[in-house]
């Protein structure tokens, strides 16, 4: 049998999955929280090889997309109300809490985690929300940073995030973050660990698909921080990706090491046109 | 140091070990232009009921996270990202079968599945993995015997 023979068969069988897989996920099915719409599927940005990006909720459950359309019933809400009161407790050395200066409360933040991670001028880098938080802690507060992918600072990122529900995902791409950016999506498609496998492989070859009892979303960074059933809490971004990487049998980068902030802004930029849903829900 | 001369005992006891036993160490796999593997790993037959403990295994095999199976009605929630395996050993030949357990890339150029017999050229590989195969030459014989059975 020749290569090319085996490999029309391979993509035969991979139609008649893709469709049989395909009736089981409602692409149709509407994000509505608390009143509001969430656009859960859009044209694809042009730099994409897919036509449209779609919110990883469209490929839960009925019953896991249903705790995110109520405030209620999404656990991730729990882990915001103790970030607001610890957005009240003064901290540090200048005797300050957050709200000492943010006189209008966490919605003076509306519409930033909309575009993180982005560009910061007077630092020079690239700051996502976790960096903000601490700028703000260390510089302001007196007050030791927060450490990246523990509670205190999942729950601040998901009251931050919250303040910007809806808004469209608008992260750019160009100018000083676009070697950054380039990092990002060399990473995404370069295949590591034992199992050989990039983001890539799973998250825009296969989304939709089954693996194992779990359905493959495309990886979408819109919906974080997102509280997992598997795990019962908030999850950050980066902790996701270090997950993603053990699993695969490869060595994860360090939370906020140059490989992930670059990964984060690449995989964030996928989802521009999505809603800002954090803190959504996912098993 | 004492980290690298550790290692280098392990691979000498392992080269012993694979000259011993008369397996094909992973890089002296013999393929052909389509990526079939005619000789047998080990000269040792496969054992099928070991062969579908390891297709079933999570931390072996784990074929089912990715591949169906009507054969294993038990075993629920199939993968769906390769090709059903029902009726897989009329489709492939022993040695195409063979060939894609071992590095599935020589038959299928850029497949996502991952190769079950290389041991080397990975990229950040997980520190306890390093210089392992998936699976032992033995497991891919088993797993192979396993296979042909699997003729409808």
């Amino acid at each position: 049998m020749k290569k090319i023979t085996l490999s029309a068969t391979l993509a035969a069988g991979l139609a008649i999955f893709a469709g049989s897989a395909s009736a089981q996920v409602d692409l149709d099915a509407v994000l509505n929280v608390e009143g509001m719409d969430i656009t859960t599927r859009a044209p694809a940005a042009d730099f994409l090889d897919i036509d449209e990006v779609i919110s990883g909720w469209v490929y839960r459950t009925k019953e896991t997309q249903a705790l995110q359309m109520d405030d209620f019933e999404n656990p991730g809400m729990i882990f915001v109300d103790i970030a607001m009161d610890d957005w009240n407790t003064v901290d540090g050395s200048e005797g300050k809490s957050c709200a000492s200066c943010h006189t209008d409360g966490p919605a003076e933040f509306a519409g930033l985690r909309a575009e993180m991670p982005r560009w910061n001028e007077e630092k020079g880098s690239l700051f996502n929300m976790e960096d903000y938080i601490n700028l703000m802690r260390v510089e302001y507060m007196g007050a030791e940073p927060l450490k990246w992918a523990k509670p205190r600072m999942d729950a601040m990122v998901a009251l931050i995030s919250l303040q910007s529900r809806g808004d469209t995902i608008n992260v750019a791409i160009d100018g000083p973050v676009s070697d950054i950016w380039e990092q990002g999506q060399e990473l995404y498609f370069t295949r590591v660990g034992q199992l050989d496998m990039s983001c890539a492989n799973c998250h825009e070859d296969s989304y939709g698909l089954m693996i194992r009892a779990d359905r493959l979303s495309q990886g979408q960074s819109n919906g974080f921080p997102t509280y997992r059933l598997k795990n019962a809490k908030l999850n950050s971004i980066q902790a996701r990706f270090k997950g993603c990487m053990s699993n695969i049998r490869a060595e994860p980068y360090a939370i906020g090491s140059e490989e992930f902030r670059a990964l984060e802004l690449y995989v964030a930029s996928r989802g521009n046109g999505l809603s800002v849903e954090g803190p959504s829900v996912r098993n | 140091m004492k980290n690298s001369m550790l290692l280098a005992v392990c691979a000498s006891v392992a080269t012993f070990a694979t000259v011993a036993t008369g397996q094909v160490a992973p890089s002296e796999v013999v393929f052909d232009k389509y990526g079939a593997v005619a000789a047998s790993l080990t000269g040792v037959a496969g054992d099928t009921a070991n062969g579908v403990a390891v297709f079933k295994d999570r931390k072996k095999g784990n074929c089912m996270a990715c591949h169906v199976n009507s054969a294993l009605p038990d075993m629920q929630f199939p993968g769906e990202i390769g090709p059903p395996l029902d009726g897989v050993a009329v489709r492939w030949t022993e040695a195409e079968l063979r060939g894609l357990l071992v590095n599935a890339k020589n038959t299928f150029d850029g497949t996502m599945m991952p190769a079950f017999y290389v041991d080397s050229g990975y990229t950040r590989i997980l520190a306890k993995f390093e210089g392992k195969p998936n699976l032992t030459a033995q497991e891919v014989e088993d797993v192979l015997a396993y296979l042909q059975t699997l003729s409808e």
